[in-house]
Formats: C-alpha cells, sequence, structure tokens
C-alpha cells in the first residue's frame, strides 16, 4: 500500500535556529499516525511546514505528488487539512458561519454543503444546539469541536491535528479522541499530534517520538505505549 | 442660535455626513480584510465626481489615462512575478485580469465620448472607470509588501495618495468641477425646505449601507470577506485567499466610493485634490467605529458631518482646525477603549 | 571602520564643508543650507521614527511653529533673533509635550494617524492667528548676528546651520550611546522587555518625541532667519512627507543617515525640478509622484535605508568601551533559607476562563524552586503574575516580607526580581555587551540631558564592568563585542541569564529556559543555574521538561488546570500518579 503521505528529511529553520531536522514520517491511507513529544520539539512546526504555512527543506509528497510549488489552498483543495493548536476560528462568527466557511471551496455545491452539515452535527451534536451562537462565546471543548468540525466540512483525506486535548477537561479529552478513533470509518486518515501520550498512543496505529527537532524513536503505536523510553522522555530520568 | 438654524444645521451636517458614512465604511471594509488604512479612498471619490464632469463635458476623462497606466505597471509587475517564479502556465489569466479586464472601462469611456448619453448610463460609466484604481493600486503598491508591518502600509498609502493626486492634477488640470444635479427638485418636511438631492444623498447611505450588511450576513462571499478581517490564519486554511479577498475588498470599498462621489459631484465644487480632507473626514469617523465596526463607523461619520456644519456655523476659517482637533480625543477615547497594547512589531533589519 | 578612521573621516568631512561656501556657486551654497536645515528635521525623525518606531506625519508643524514663533517674536519686539531661538524652542517643545502627553499612550497605527490630525490642525490655524499675516505670511524677518557681524548672506548663514547640525548629530549621538539611548534603540519590537527591566516606555517615547521637535523647531527658525520670509505652505503635509522620506532613505542605523536623507532628496528634487520641464509641461506635478514613487520602492525593497546599505559595504568594528576597576555596588542576598516569595490563593481569570485557580506555594532563599505542569496548567499565567506582567484577580503576592501585589513590573524588578523570557528577547543588532548593560538600567541614573553631554562616562565605565563581569559568570565574556543576533539559541538563553544577573537580583524568575534547547545545551544551562545557586542566587524556574527540571531543582510545585496538583521533591512528583496522568495523560 503506497503512502498518503511521505514527508522525506524535512528540516524548517526559524532565522537561526533549526527548529525541525531531518525528519521522515510517512501515513498510509486510512491510518491513524500520532507524533508525540514534550513542548517546544517541533510538532507544530513540522505541522505548519507539510500544511505549507512555513517553508521548509526536504521532500513533501502527499497522494504520490510533490507539493513543493502548492500553496495551503491547493494543498486543501487536494484534501490535506490542518487543525491547529491555536483553533484559528472566526471568533465573531456564529457557529453556522464557521462550518460554512469549512467548506468555502465546495460553496458551489449546496447538495455537498447540507450533507457535510449533516455528518458534522452527527458526529458533534453540541454543535448543532449551538448553531447561532458566536465562536468566541464556546468552552474549550466546543471550540474544538467545532475547529474539528470546520476541517471536516473541507473534504479531508488527511486530517493533521495539532494537540486536539490542549487545555480540555478529561472527560471532553476522552470525547474527542473517541470521535477521532472514528474518523477511520468515514475514510479520513489522520496525522495527530499530541503531549497526551497515552491517549494518543491507544487511538492510533502507529508512532513517533519527536525530541528537540528530531525524531527519536517510531515504532507500532500499541509497542510505543508500553515503551520505558516514551515515558522517560516525558518525565525525564534516562539514566 | 435658535432651533430653526440648529435644525438646518444639522440637515446640513446629516447630508454631508451620509458621504462620509459610504466613504468610512470603505475605509473599513478595505482596513478590515486587508490591514490596509488606504489614505487614497476619498481620492477615489472626487475622481468619480470630475470623471463623470468630464464626461457631461463631452471629453475623455483623465481617469482613462490613469486606469490604463495603472494597470499597465500592474500587468508588468504581475508577469514578471511569474516569470520569476516560473508559472508561464497562469501568464494568460494574468493578462485577462491585469491587462484587458481593466482597461475595458477606458475603452467604452473613450468609444463614447461627446456622445449625449442618458445620465444613468453617464454615471455607470464614470463609476466603471473608477472601479479598477483601488484594486491596481493594491497589486502595485501593497502586495509586494505583504506581511508589512500596518505602519510601512500605512506609510506606503498616504506615499500612494501623494502619487496619485499628482497623476491627477496631470490628467485633471487645476480646475474645479461641478456635475450636472440629478434633479433640481425639493420638498417640504417640517418647514424645512429639503432639495431632491439632499434627500438622494441620504437615501443611498442607508441603502447601500443596508446593502453592504445583507452582503456580510447572507452570502458565502460576504463571509468570506468577514472570515478574512477575523482571522487571516483561519481563512487560508478553509481555503480563502486572502489576496483574492483583498481585491474584494478594494473592489467593493471603490464602489461605495465612487456612488459618493457621484452623489456629492453635483453639491460641491471639486478639485483634483479636494478627495484626501473629504477621505480624512470619513475617515475620523471610520476611526470612532474602531475601524471595526461598520454600525458605529456610519454613526461617527454621521457625528462628523454635524460637527463639521455646526464649526463652519461658528468659525468658517477654523473649521478644519476643529474637525481635525476633534480626533485627538476620539483616538483618546478608543486607545482607552481597547487598553494600551505594547504590540511588538517587527525587528529592525541588519 | 575603526574609532580612529572613524574620526578622520569625520574630520576630513567637516573641513570639506568649511570650504565649501569658500569654493562652490551661490546655488549650492543654498542647496546646502536647505540640506542642513532638512537634515536637522530629519535627524528627529531617524530618532523618533527610525529608531523609536513613532511615525509622525506631522513634523512640518513644529518647524512652522518654530519659524512663526521666532518671526513674530522678532519683527513685533525688534529684539534678536537669539531671544526668538529661545522662544522658537520653548514653544515647540511646549506644545510637543502637550501634544506627546495626550497621544504617544496611543497603541500601533493610532499614533501616526493623530500625527496626521494634529499636523493638519496646526497647518489651518497658521493664517488664523491674529499677527501672523494670513496666507501672505511674515516678511523681513531680521537676519542672526552676533555682535553686529550679520549672517544675513547665505555664504555666512551656511556655517551657523552647518555647526547648529554638527552640534546636534554630536548630541544624538552620544545620547545613543548612552543608558537611554539603549533603551531608544529597543522601543521597536522590544517594548515587553523594556518593561521587564524597569523602563518606562511612555516616558522614553515623550522625550524622543520632544526631542524631535525640538530640532524641528530649531530648523524653523534657521529657516525663518535664513529665507527671512515664512508663510504656512512649508509647513503642510507634504513637507512632512518629504521630511519622513529623508529619514527613511537615509535610515536608522546610523545618524548620518540624517543628512545622507536630506542631501539625497533635497538634491534628487533638484534634480527632479531640472529634469521633468525637458519631459513634460505638468513638471510641478509629477515631482510630488516622483517623489511617492521613491518612498514606496524605498519601503518594497531597502527598508533598512541607505545607511544600512553604506554599513553593510564598510562594516564597523564596535569600539571597545572603556571599563572601570570595579562594578556596580551589590546588595546582600538574604541568607540562605528565609522565606523569600509567598503566595496566597493567587487567581487570574480571562473572561470566563480560569487560568490560575487559588494557587498558593512560597519558596526559600537559596533554592532552585521548579514551577512545572503540562501546556495549558497556568504556569506563564502565574509567571506573569509574579513578575508584574499581568494584574492578579485575587490573592496575595509577598517578596521578601513586602507586599508586592499587583506592583508595577519596574516597581518588582527594582525590588529583586529578574526575569527572562520563555521566547528570547534580545536586541539581536546591539552586542552582547550593550544588551547586559539594559540589565542595569534601574541601578544607573544618566538621563537622556546627561547622556547627550556625556556627563555618563564613569557611570558608563562602572556598568561596562558590571555587565563584562556578568558575562564572564556565564561564559561569554570573549563574545562581549559579537552582535546578539549571532549567537545559538543555548547561548542567547544564557545571555538573558546574563542580562538579568546585571540587574543585581535577588530570585532570577526563568520562563521555559530548556525550551528549544538541545541535549548539550540544557546540560550546561543545568550546570550554570546550579553554579548560580550555589553563589547563593535564589531562582524560580517555569518549566514544561521534567527531564530538565528532575536533577536540577530542590522543589516543585506542579500545576494542572490552574491549580496546584501537588509540591514536594522531584521524586516524589515523579512517582505520584496524578502528575503522571497529568503529563502523559489518562487512559482514553
Amino acid at each position: 500500500m503506497s503512502a498518503l503521505l511521505d514527508v522525506a528529511r524535512l528540516s524548517v529553520n526559524y532565522g537561526k535556529v533549526e527548529a525541525v531536522t531531518n525528519v521522515s514520517i510517512s501515513v498510509a491511507p486510512g491510518q491513524i499516525v500520532t507524533i508525540i513529544g514534550p513542548n517546544g520539539a517541533g510538532k507544530t512546526t513540522l505541522l505548519s511546514a507539510i500544511m505549507g504555512l512555513v517553508k521548509s527543506r526536504g521532500i513533501v509528497r502527499y497522494d504520490g505528488m510533490d507539493v513543493a510549488r502548492l500553496g495551503v489552498e491547493d494543498r486543501l483543495a487536494n484534501g490535506l487539512c490542518l487543525v491547529p493548536e491555536s483553533r484559528e476560528l472566526f471568533g465573531d462568527m456564529s457557529v453556522h458561519d464557521n462550518l460554512l466557511l469549512g467548506a468555502y471551496l465546495y460553496r458551489h455545491d449546496a447538495t455537498y454543503i447540507r450533507d457535510s452539515f449533516e455528518r458534522v452535527f452527527g458526529l458533534f451534536p453540541r454543535l448543532a444546539e449551538r448553531r447561532t451562537q458566536i465562536a468566541n462565546t464556546l468552552s474549550g471543548g466546543e471550540r474544538q469541536m467545532l475547529a474539528l468540525g470546520r476541517a471536516l466540512m473541507a473534504k479531508p483525506r488527511l486530517l493533521m491535528l495539532d494537540e486536539p486535548s490542549l487545555g480540555l477537561a478529561p472527560l471532553i479529552v476522552r470525547e474527542i479522541f473517541r470521535i477521532i478513533a472514528s474518523l477511520r470509518t468515514l475514510g479520513v486518515s489522520v496525522l495527530l499530534v499530541e503531549q497526551n501520550a497515552r491517549a494518543a498512543l491507544e487511538t492510533a496505529d502507529f508512532g513517533y517520538v519527536l525530541e528537540t527537532g528530531e525524531l527519536s524513536l517510531e515504532g507500532r503505536a500499541s509497542d510505543l505505549l508500553h515503551d520505558q523510553r516514551v515515558t522517560a522522555t516525558y518525565l525525564g530520568g534516562h539514566t | 442660535m435658535d432651533t430653526d438654524i440648529a435644525l438646518i444645521l444639522t440637515l446640513d451636517g446629516i447630508t454631508t455626513g451620509a458621504i462620509y458614512v459610504l466613504i468610512a465604511l470603505g475605509t473599513v471594509l478595505i482596513f478590515s480584510v486587508t490591514r490596509v488604512i488606504f489614505v487614497p479612498f476619498g481620492d477615489i471619490a472626487a475622481f468619480s465626481a470630475l470623471t463623470l464632469a468630464a464626461i457631461q463635458l463631452g471629453r475623455l476623462p483623465g481617469t482613462v489615462w490613469l486606469v490604463v497606466v495603472l494597470a499597465a505597471l500592474a500587468l508588468v509587475m504581475e508577469t514578471v512575478d511569474l516569470v520569476r517564479r516560473g508559472d508561464l502556465p497562469r501568464l494568460p489569466r494574468a493578462a485577462l485580469l491585469y491587462g484587458l479586464l481593466p482597461c475595458l472601462p477606458p475603452a467604452i469611456a473613450w468609444l463614447t465620448t461627446g456622445m449625449k448619453l442618458p445620465m444613468a448610463l453617464q454615471m455607470l460609466v464614470a463609476l466603471s472607470l473608477i472601479l479598477p484604481i483601488a484594486p491596481l493600486i493594491d497589486r502595485i503598491a501593497f502586495r509586494p509588501l505583504a506581511g508589512a508591518s500596518t505602519l510601512i502600509l500605512l506609510i506606503v498609502a498616504v506615499a500612494v495618495h501623494f502619487a496619485i493626486s499628482g497623476l491627477a492634477l496631470l490628467f485633471f488640470g487645476p480646475e474645479g468641477f461641478r456635475t450636472e444635479p440629478i434633479s433640481t427638485a425639493s420638498f417640504d418636511l417640517f418647514g424645512l425646505t429639503i432639495t431632491f438631492q439632499m434627500a438622494l444623498m441620504v437615501a443611498s447611505a442607508v441603502i447601500f449601507s443596508g446593502l453592504l450588511f445583507l452582503y456580510f450576513e447572507h452570502t458565502i462571499s460576504g463571509k468570506s470577506l468577514k472570515a478574512t478581517a477575523s482571522n487571516r490564519t483561519g481563512a487560508r486554511l478553509v481555503g480563502i485567499r486572502p489576496v483574492r479577498a483583498g481585491t474584494l475588498a478594494f473592489l467593493l470599498a471603490s464602489a461605495l466610493g465612487g456612488l459618493s462621489g457621484l452623489l456629492i459631484g453635483p453639491v460641491t465644487t471639486l478639485y483634483y485634490d479636494s478627495g484626501f480632507i473629504i477621505g480624512l473626514k470619513a475617515f475620523v469617523g471610520a476611526i470612532i467605529g474602531g475601524l471595526v465596526s461598520y454600525p458605529v463607523t456610519a454613526i461617527g461619520a454621521l457625528l462628523v458631518g454635524v460637527l463639521e456644519s455646526f464649526a463652519s456655523f461658528y468659525d468658517s476659517a477654523l473649521k478644519e482646525t476643529i474637525v481635525f482637533s476633534a480626533l485627538i480625543p476620539i483616538l483618546l477615547w478608543r486607545s482607552f477603549l481597547t487598553g494600551s497594547h505594547d504590540e511588538e512589531d517587527e525587528e529592525i533589519e541588519g | 571602520m575603526n574609532l580612529s578612521t572613524h574620526r578622520l573621516t569625520v574630520g576630513l568631512a567637516c573641513l570639506a564643508l568649511m570650504l565649501v561656501p569658500l569654493l562652490a556657486s551661490p546655488f549650492y551654497v543654498t542647496l546646502l543650507n536647505f540640506i542642513g536645515i532638512a537634515a536637522l528635521v530629519a535627524l528627529g525623525l531617524v530618532l523618533m521614527t527610525g529608531l523609536g518606531g513613532l511615525t509622525s506625519f506631522g513634523q512640518a508643524a513644529f518647524v512652522g511653529i518654530g519659524a512663526y514663533a521666532t518671526a513674530w517674536f522678532t519683527l513685533t519686539t525688534g529684539l534678536s533673533p537669539w531671544l526668538g531661538l529661545l522662544l522658537a524652542l520653548s514653544a515647540t517643545g511646549v506644545i510637543a509635550a502637550c501634544l506627546g502627553a495626550a497621544t504617544l499612550r496611543l497603541g500601533g497605527h493610532f499614533l501616526p494617524l493623530s500625527t496626521i490630525a494634529w499636523g493638519f490642525a496646526i497647518y489651518f490655524l497658521f493664517p488664523e492667528i491674529p499677527g501672523f499675516g494670513q496666507h501672505d505670511g511674515l516678511k523681513d524677518i531680521p537676519a542672526i548676528s552676533i555682535a553686529g557681524f550679520s549672517f544675513a548672506e547665505n555664504r555666512r548663514v551656511f556655517y551657523v546651520i552647518w555647526l547648529f547640525l554638527g552640534a546636534a548629530i554630536w548630541l544624538v549621538s552620544n545620547l545613543l550611546n548612552s543608558r537611554q539611548g539603549r533603551a531608544i534603540r529597543s522601543l521597536r519590537g522590544g517594548a515587553v522587555m523594556l518593561a521587564s527591566l524597569g523602563v518606562s516606555l511612555f516616558r522614553v517615547r515623550l522625550t524622543i518625541f520632544v526631542i524631535a521637535a525640538l530640532l524641528a523647531g530649531l530648523g524653523g527658525w534657521l529657516y525663518a532667519h535664513m529665507t527671512r520670509f515664512v508663510s504656512p505652505s512649508p509647513f503642510e503635509i507634504r513637507p512632512s512627507i518629504e521630511f519622513l522620506l529623508m529619514a527613511l532613505a537615509g535610515g536608522s542605523a546610523s545618524v548620518y543617515g540624517a543628512v545622507m536623507g536630506a542631501g539625497l532628496v533635497v538634491l534628487l528634487k533638484n534634480w527632479i525640478q531640472d529634469i521633468l520641464p525637458h519631459l513634460t509641461t505638468n513638471a510641478g506635478q509629477l515631482e510630488i509622484v516622483a517623489y511617492s514613487v521613491m518612498l514606496v520602492l524605498l519601503l518594497q525593497y531597502a527598508r533598512g535605508g541607505l545607511m544600512s546599505l553604506i554599513l553593510r559595504a564598510f562594516p564597523q568594528r564596535e569600539p571597545v568601551r572603556p571599563a572601570a576597576s570595579h562594578g556596580l555596588p551589590h546588595r546582600a542576598p538574604p541568607p540562605a533559607g528565609t522565606p523569600l516569595l509567598e503566595i496566597v490563593g493567587a487567581t487570574k481569570r480571562f473572561g470566563g476562563l480560569v487560568a490560575v485557580n487559588d494557587v498558593s506555594f512560597g519558596m526559600q532563599s537559596g533554592e532552585i524552586l521548579g514551577l512545572i505542569g503540562p501546556n495549558g496548567a497556568g504556569k506563564s499565567t502565574m509567571f506573569n503574575l509574579i513578575t508584574g506582567a499581568l494584574p492578579s484577580d485575587g490573592g496575595s503576592f509577598r517578596f521578601m516580607g513586602e507586599e508586592i501585589t499587583n506592583l508595577s513590573q519596574a516597581r518588582i524588578a527594582g525590588l529583586g526580581i529578574a526575569r527572562t523570557f520563555q521566547h528570547v528577547k534580545l536586541r539581536p543588532g546591539m552586542t552582547l555587551l550593550d544588551n547586559v548593560l539594559m540589565g542595569t538600567y534601574l541601578r544607573t541614573s544618566t538621563g537622556f540631558l546627561g547622556g547627550a553631554l556625556r556627563l555618563d562616562r564613569v557611570e558608563e565605565a562602572t556598568a561596562t564592568r558590571e555587565a563584562l563581569d556578568q558575562l564572564a559568570r556565564v561564559g561569554l565574556a570573549d563574545q562581549a563585542y559579537e552582535k546578539a543576533g549571532n549567537l545559538a539559541l543555548g547561548h542567547q538563553r544564557v545571555l538573558e541569564v546574563a542580562r538579568a544577573l546585571a540587574s543585581d537580583p535577588i530570585l532570577l524568575v526563568l520562563d521555559e529556559p530548556a525550551a528549544g534547547l538541545r541535549k548539550g545545551e540544557k546540560e550546561a544551562l543545568a550546570r550554570q543555574l546550579r553554579e548560580l545557586r550555589d553563589q547563593g542566587m535564589s531562582i524560580l524556574l517555569v518549566e514544561h521538561d521534567m527531564e530538565f527540571v528532575m536533577g536540577l531543582v530542590d522543589r516543585l510545585v506542579v500545576m494542572n488546570f490552574g491549580s496546584k496538583l501537588m509540591e514536594g521533591t522531584p521524586e516524589a512528583a515523579r512517582s505520584n500518579p496524578l502528575v503522571q496522568e497529568a503529563y502523559l495523560g489518562g487512559q482514553a
């Protein structure tokens, strides 16, 4: 099975500082892959580079094509979709409008928009209840749902999620991860960046550990879950 | 001062204010979508009146040359950019967007020069000549500065104003013009004589503000502009191109600006550089709205009109000083509302 | 270019200038006179806009105030223009101080907009003031003279103008090299850092605003007595834009940028006026088009200005600063084990979100305390509450027994709490030494005038010694004259620590010092922090990186969801299931 996303030797510089060094990862169709690692490891930078928001060196192949020349909008049109850590919602607009704009590229396809609304509201009944509410007034968990929902409106084939559990209460985290796991059945592959290593590894098929810009470990998620080295990365005490 | 005079002054102020409303709304629209404080926006309004005046006099309006020059510049810049990036397949599209499309209105104006068109058509030709100016300026002056701070964009905007008002003097000449009145009828309301022209100005402000509101609330295109203003990164992540949204904002705002020029043309004698002051006064209104809120902007612009009308009654020589001095307390109030924020702007190079 | 060749260049340039009026044609002398006056105004803008980031579209109004003040005064009283100079400077100074006090707190783009407003208002006011000759202006203004020697001739007034310009350049470059000058040079993009070092941003901004206005007023005085005639038109917004163009064209990399920019713009203007009539009959109108296009091109392609291009071609070595034998006096740290920081019930809300919820902990002198927790736990907010960067919504903060709840950042810094930043905030274009010298801001006292007049040499030498000592303490002494931007991130972090140390703190508060560091860099940093503790420094670390914290701290406070989870030794924290869950996440 050929990979949906294939990143080879990717490096990103911020000024003189190299934030990501020589990272190679791949995501197969229908897979959930997670990248875990502590703060400042370069996870967010890596996703931004794949999306085309920041400049990078190395090769990013998506669906068999080199996306180097494509802008953010063109990558999106091909089904590559990012839910950033900062959510980037349209804060002063309603839940409905946020979702509607998620389908901006398919704005002339009324049937698609109607079906997508149904699908998203099916996954997140809470959003349907809050349909007319302004995004800024939502709770943290609802915002994350809205960000996920907005991304799902854009017909994603590979959904990149940056810290979807950040700042959320445990109950909601569980809910979010349940939904992420269910994305597989919708035919959406997921690249999941998380600090919440346990939840991420339990949901994912495959995992990478990123430490100060470099990959330090990779393997089947179920193996990593019980790997002492992962715990050490988080809690210290390599010795 | 008795109430009659106060009433007349207020009415007069609201009429002027109506013009400021349209220009101020356009200013807010451009700023919120592109972060450009488009100082030459008042010029756009004045140009539309001057264009209409030229058409009515049977001359070829100077705007024709302005648009052609700007289109040529934009086309050259776009071509150089595309060639440099090796993106040759997009060349025909660039030629269409920056070469052919903006030159259509000048061609029409040229073909119809001297014809006795009905007033409505004359206005349409004038307006269509105005529309490409701001989007072309965006391409030429602002797009190469993508990512620059608001301040740099503001300095460039001021420079652009001086550049195009210099060109305007070249194309329109130094003499002032007044366009033919749309109607000379008048009617009485509560003992005051109201000309049809005045009523038209106020009605247009109301109608077009309303249309703008409907556009933002009920079309996906309008919502995409709101979204770009609200969160640029978010907009990019759903596939809205900020550049395209910017062009759209400039285009829409130009329509508002051009329209206000057509409305003010029969009332005031306008010169090639009259737009600057009109734009700045509208801008005072936009600042009252904090450059974000459309309704507050509209109210603010009306207030400026009324203030100006009263100020000129008390001391016409100090009118301008009074209106501009009023900006300082307004800015302070605004700044107090938003709280002081020491934003970290760009680092100095080198 | 080193110091002596620099002096030689300046000396030769001065000599050449002295000879100009004797050799050049009257036309060029007049041109140079205009350049000199414009350079004075542009110098103010280099200081204020180029370095300080305060854009003014109204500088010509200050020139007008200076010109009208002296013209009106000398014409009505018949007294000497030198008294007129006093009046011109006091009038511009007072008006600028009032305008500045009212508008300089405006954020972002509101400030430049307000300059358009008052620029216009003042310009429209000139012809309305009784005695100012309406639109015709004032003529037959007396020439400058000293003891009967008249400077009426352009050849003579040349020396007055360029002497004033020379003096102004000398004063401004001295100022930029002083304590306040380092603050001025950091205003653009360094506001947060300056506030943390105890600098009153508003005071610095107001002062450079007034200095720029005074230079413009001086230019106005010279202009009035050179042309012997003033009318409103040279003081409208157009010339203001020209002055801004000069300052931007010259660039803020050096004070000489003002002269370069003024020279360039005046000469180009002259050249355009010569050449345009050959090309078109509407020359006058195209002039302004040409400038505007130049300004736009400049901002699009060479935002650093001419001077930065020149300095790039002839890189300058930083002059070695004289250092005294002793640094600044230090305060004695409290004996180890005395209570240093006591926080009770700290609370901070952002809208509906409670970022810090009733957190209490204490800290003793001489220990390293780690404040840790996963992302979004509220550590950074806690940090900002302690350092005064954010006001708290409840709870009490005491430092060495003193109440510091909701004191200003400057006050808290003055009491001996120094901080670093998670995203390093250094001045990349300044030397390591200058960066660390900024840390001594609250321990030194030279004002703007003292700096401009070089009355600060002893204090500067002492502060330099202090800064060099602190650089040595963190192992960067041999790179003191390198630019901070050339350091690797690890060294930049350490440089921030040196800057914090230069403020002679009792408590060092570090915000995620290990973020983004490589393994070796982290170990080096930990070693240095341990050394500091052994020297008696108390350190509070806000960290995410558990591994970094484990071997380093004496005690840990763990936060999650805005509340305190636990407090204890690193070992206790590591084996605590709550901490494990906070870090690794619960079972999904």
